[in-house]
């Protein structure tokens, strides 16, 4: 079956005052349907070139991006723009202070025609609730509310378009723990329930044990390593990966052992 | 045990006046000499504007109305008057999040160091001065102090600032450090070298730490004793190794369970807010009433 | 401290500013001013002793009249009422005001808008352009086109529309420049929504505060602009009242007729400070909604 996303040999260099920064080489990597596939690493790793690539927010100086087998164009079709999604890292600033939380999630229904218009409102109100809000909450100001709650009508936004693919970055590290993790579990449960696929960026490794099910470790804009969630973090093959895991505060005497097998593990290799 | 450095009794605090918006419910809490406290909690729960009402930052505001006390010292902090900060003198320190924004940007590191150590020793020549700032900065670990002493902060990494930071925070032997979120603006790998280097340089000193975090993985690496704060108000306290392994308030334990971990496991399914985390304080075995702050 | 997951329910944007507005003595000093000059101006006709004495004629028996019953503020030198042709002044000035800002608002922000949000060479262009006008003196530029064009009320209102709408597309401009690098912005553009909705339905809500702000100082400086170009004979001409004029006039007359030119002066000054006030207002109340 062909992915739903492949980045084939993707590069991208900026050009600035006469030198350049290489941002992303030589990247090939496929997504597979269904999956959340975490992107992880730490800044100037080229994990947000990524995202900005896919989403067709800049253009790549290297390779391609093929969308279902398609090599998607510099200027994309709005079926093609709806077909991926973004949820951002700030919640606070996803929504316009100056609309209304429905207009914000109608939105994606206007633009792209879905349904008959004297049904959006319902619509509008269904995605809220799909997403753990009340439907009554379309009629209020985003003002006031909290980073969790916007974080979910942004989500609910993004869903409003019926994507195949979110890219989701670093959608819970302004967050709460508590509210984290309630949103952590609304996005495997949308993910489920929709067939959607995720492309995962964060930093946090712990997060990404609880909802990836597949990794790419990035460094200096080239990949690293990519494997199955587990297979990552039972056995990282590279010592940049093992370094990572390593550096992770954990809580509890479980975490504290594999990391210290991991640490160990680095040692032994020499690094 | 050795006596308190900072003693922090039923501190309460409203935003706008007295009858503003409350947002500390009456926090005790006390800090040993030498020895490292940890004040964890969310965003919202008061724990940053304890740190600054100890670092004596918030009193001088007139939207701000504290009441209770706060003993660095022997001084007191809330009815002190206006010149706390100046009367402790280098005796406490403080670290920010972003290191890089409490740098100032139009000055080298070595005009900046130069003016911390001199408010230490008013009489200290520019090259003595200049000798000390290398040698604390070798201290943290910088490779080549003398030409990070000639940068300006945006020229250095923001691990190297947070490094420099520490090292400023350090330089005049403060008998209390408070740390605010320190390396949270960082990379993973970078913060886990920078509470690394604190951790071995304050030991090795006896200087007291106050961190304030909302990690509680940093919090279980870094701190000998723990307060958890919710909305306001301390709801468990002991040491380290008591509250991990043995979380009792429901607050505690439903962070300990929300967050993820590396070895894996399914997320609890656990209220963002519950009448339960507003249940009693509970104090752990051997964590009771501190004796008075040194006066 | 407004911080996410903070318990508080914050007021409703909107109010918190209507409270910030009206805690505030200065502006509402500046509201009442302000509405008490538009209702006099409205009704006019009803409130003036003496609505004939707009036209050239007045009353020959009282020529250049000092403040006495029933001239209460006197007359000038055709024997017209000056409270009554402060009044119908008034009207003239706002209608100028207004129909000026009508036109250059909406160019400046749409110019503004367009530069702000889609840069590169359409932001050179349009930056170019709107610095040139700005590197002007408005008072110069005003008079080099009514040394131009006929001195009627309309080519007046032309002369300062052409030097009034590169302030908003400056304002606009810088406003439109921030908004653009918040989310809100780029989840509009992940969804696929056109530039259009971006400019007039996601960033033009956002900017707003900044022109009711700027049109309400802006009203009291049309106004002494449209008085300052009459002052100097390039504005409205005889017979019709303008505040302006009137002040040039009566200032031949100085010192023994002071009341030809100090009550219209006052007159300026009251309308001026007035929308000032409330401009000034408008903007603290805007502030504290954050």
């Amino acid at each position: 079956m062909t992915p739903i996303l492949e980045l084939d040999r993707l590069g991208k260099t900026f050009e600035a005052d006469g030198h350049s920064v290489v941002a992303l080489a030589d990247v090939s990597l496929a997504f597979e349907r269904g999956e959340c596939h975490a992107i992880v690493g730490e800044s100037g790793s080229g994990k947000t070139t990524i995202a900005n690539l896919v989403l067709g927010l800049m253009q790549p100086t290297e390779g391609e991006v093929r969308f279902n087998g398609v090599k998607l164009p510099g200027l994309r079709s709005r079926q093609q723009k709806r077909a991926i999604q973004l949820v951002q890292q700030n919640p606070l600033s996803a929504l316009n202070p100056r609309r209304s939380v429905g207009a914000s999630v109608r939105l994606p229904l206007d633009v792209h025609e879905i349904g008959p218009s004297r049904e959006r409102a319902g619509r509008v109100a269904a995605l809220l609730e799909e997403v753990g809000l009340d439907g009554e909450m379309a009629r209020r100001s985003p003002r006031g509310l909290s980073g969790g709650q916007r974080q979910r009508i942004a989500i609910a936004r993004a869903l409003a378009c019926e994507p195949e693919l979110i890219v989701l970055d670093e959608p819970t590290s302004a967050l709460d723990v508590l509210v984290q993790a309630r949103v952590l579990q609304l996005l495997h449960r949308l993910r489920v329930a929709h067939g959607l696929t995720y492309i995962f960026i964060t930093h946090d490794l712990a997060v990404v044990r609880a909802i990836a099910t597949r990794v790419s470790v990035f460094q200096k804009g080239r990949l690293v390593e990519t494997g199955p969630v587990e297979a990552i973090f039972s056995d990282p093959k590279t010592a940049y990966t093992r370094q990572l895991i390593g550096a992770v505060p954990v809580v509890t005497p479980e975490e504290a052992k594999l990391r210290d097998a991991i640490r160990a593990g680095s040692e032994a290799a020499g690094t | 045990m050795s006596e308190p450095v900072l003693t922090i009794r039923d501190l309460r605090l409203a935003f706008g006046g007295r009858r503003g918006h409350p947002v500390l419910h009456g926090i005790s809490l006390h800090v040993r000499a030498g020895e490292k406290v940890a004040l964890v909690g969310e965003s919202g729960s008061g724990k940053s504007v304890t740190a600054r009402l100890a670092m004596g930052l918030l009193q001088e505001s007139p939207r701000v109305h504290a009441t209770g006390s706060i003993r660095f010292d022997g001084i007191e902090a809330i009815s002190g008057g206006r010149d706390i900060a100046r009367r402790r003198g280098n005796r406490v320190a403080m670290i920010f999040q972003d290191p890089t924004s409490a740098l100032n940007p139009t000055f080298r590191i070595r005009g900046q160091f130069r003016d911390v150590l001199r408010s230490g020793d008013r009489g200290i020549s520019a090259a003595e001065a200049d000798r000390r700032a290398e040698a604390a900065l070798a201290e943290v670990s910088i490779p080549d102090p003398k030409r990070a002493l000639d940068s300006y902060a945006f020229q250095l990494s923001g691990g190297m600032n947070q490094r420099v930071m520490i090292a400023m925070a350090l330089a005049n032997r403060p008998a209390l450090l408070i740390a605010d979120e320190p390396g949270t603006a960082l990379d993973v790998t970078v913060q886990a070298q920078t509470l690394g280097l604190m951790s071995d340089l304050t030991e090795k000193r006896g200087t007291a730490v106050l961190l304030i975090s909302h990690n509680l993985g940093v919090v279980r690496e870094f701190s000998d004793r723990v307060y958890v704060i919710y909305r306001g108000r301390i709801v468990e306290h002991g040491t380290t190794a008591q509250l991990f392994a043995e979380p009792r308030h429901p607050y505690t334990r439903a962070l300990l369970a929300a967050i993820p971990k590396i070895s894996g496991g399914g997320l609890p399914d656990l209220p963002e807010r519950s009448p339960e985390f507003e249940s009693p304080l509970i104090v752990h075995e051997g964590c009771g009433e501190p004796v008075e702050a040194r006066a | 401290m407004s911080e996410p997951g903070s318990p508080v329910i914050a007021k409703r944007g909107g109010s918190r500013a209507v409270a910030a507005f009206f805690g505030n003595p200065l502006s509402v000093a500046g509201l009442v001013i302000v509405v008490a000059i538009v209702l006099l101006a409205l009704a006019a006709d009803y409130v003036t002793p003496f609505p004939e004495h707009v036209g050239p004629i007045g009353d020959f028996a009282a020529m250049s009249a000092a403040p006495a019953s029933p001239y209460m503020l006197g007359t000038d030198t055709m024997g017209r009422d000056l409270f009554t042709r402060i009044i119908y002044g008034y009207r003239l000035s706002l209608i100028m005001a207004v129909v000026v800002l009508a036109i250059a608002t909406p160019i400046g922000v749409i110019v503004g808008l367009v530069a702000g949000y889609r840069g590169g060479w359409t932001e050179y262009v349009l930056m170019r352009i709107t610095d040139v006008f700005l590197a002007v003196p408005p008072l110069v530029l005003a008079m080099a086109i009514m040394g131009f064009l006929e001195p009627t009320l309309l080519n007046g209102m032309l002369a300062i529309t052409a030097m009034w709408w590169p302030w908003y597309a400056r304002l606009i401009y810088n406003v439109t420049r921030a908004e653009a690098s918040e989310g809100y912005v780029l989840a509009a553009e992940t969804v696929g929504a056109s530039t259009a909705h971006i400019l007039f339905r996601e960033i033009l809500p956002n900017c707003w505060p900044s022109i009711l702000t700027k049109m309400t100082l802006d009203v009291g400086f049309v106004i002494l602009m449209a008085s300052s170009l009459s002052f100097l004979g390039l504005g409205v001409q005889p017979p019709t009242p303008d505040l302006g004029s009137m002040v040039a006039e009566g200032a031949k007359y100085m010192p023994d007729a002071w009341w030809l030119s100090l009550w219209p002066a006052i007159a300026i000054l009251l309308v001026v400070l007035g929308f000032n006030l409330v401009g000034d207002g408008l903007r603290e109340a805007f502030e504290a909604e954050g």
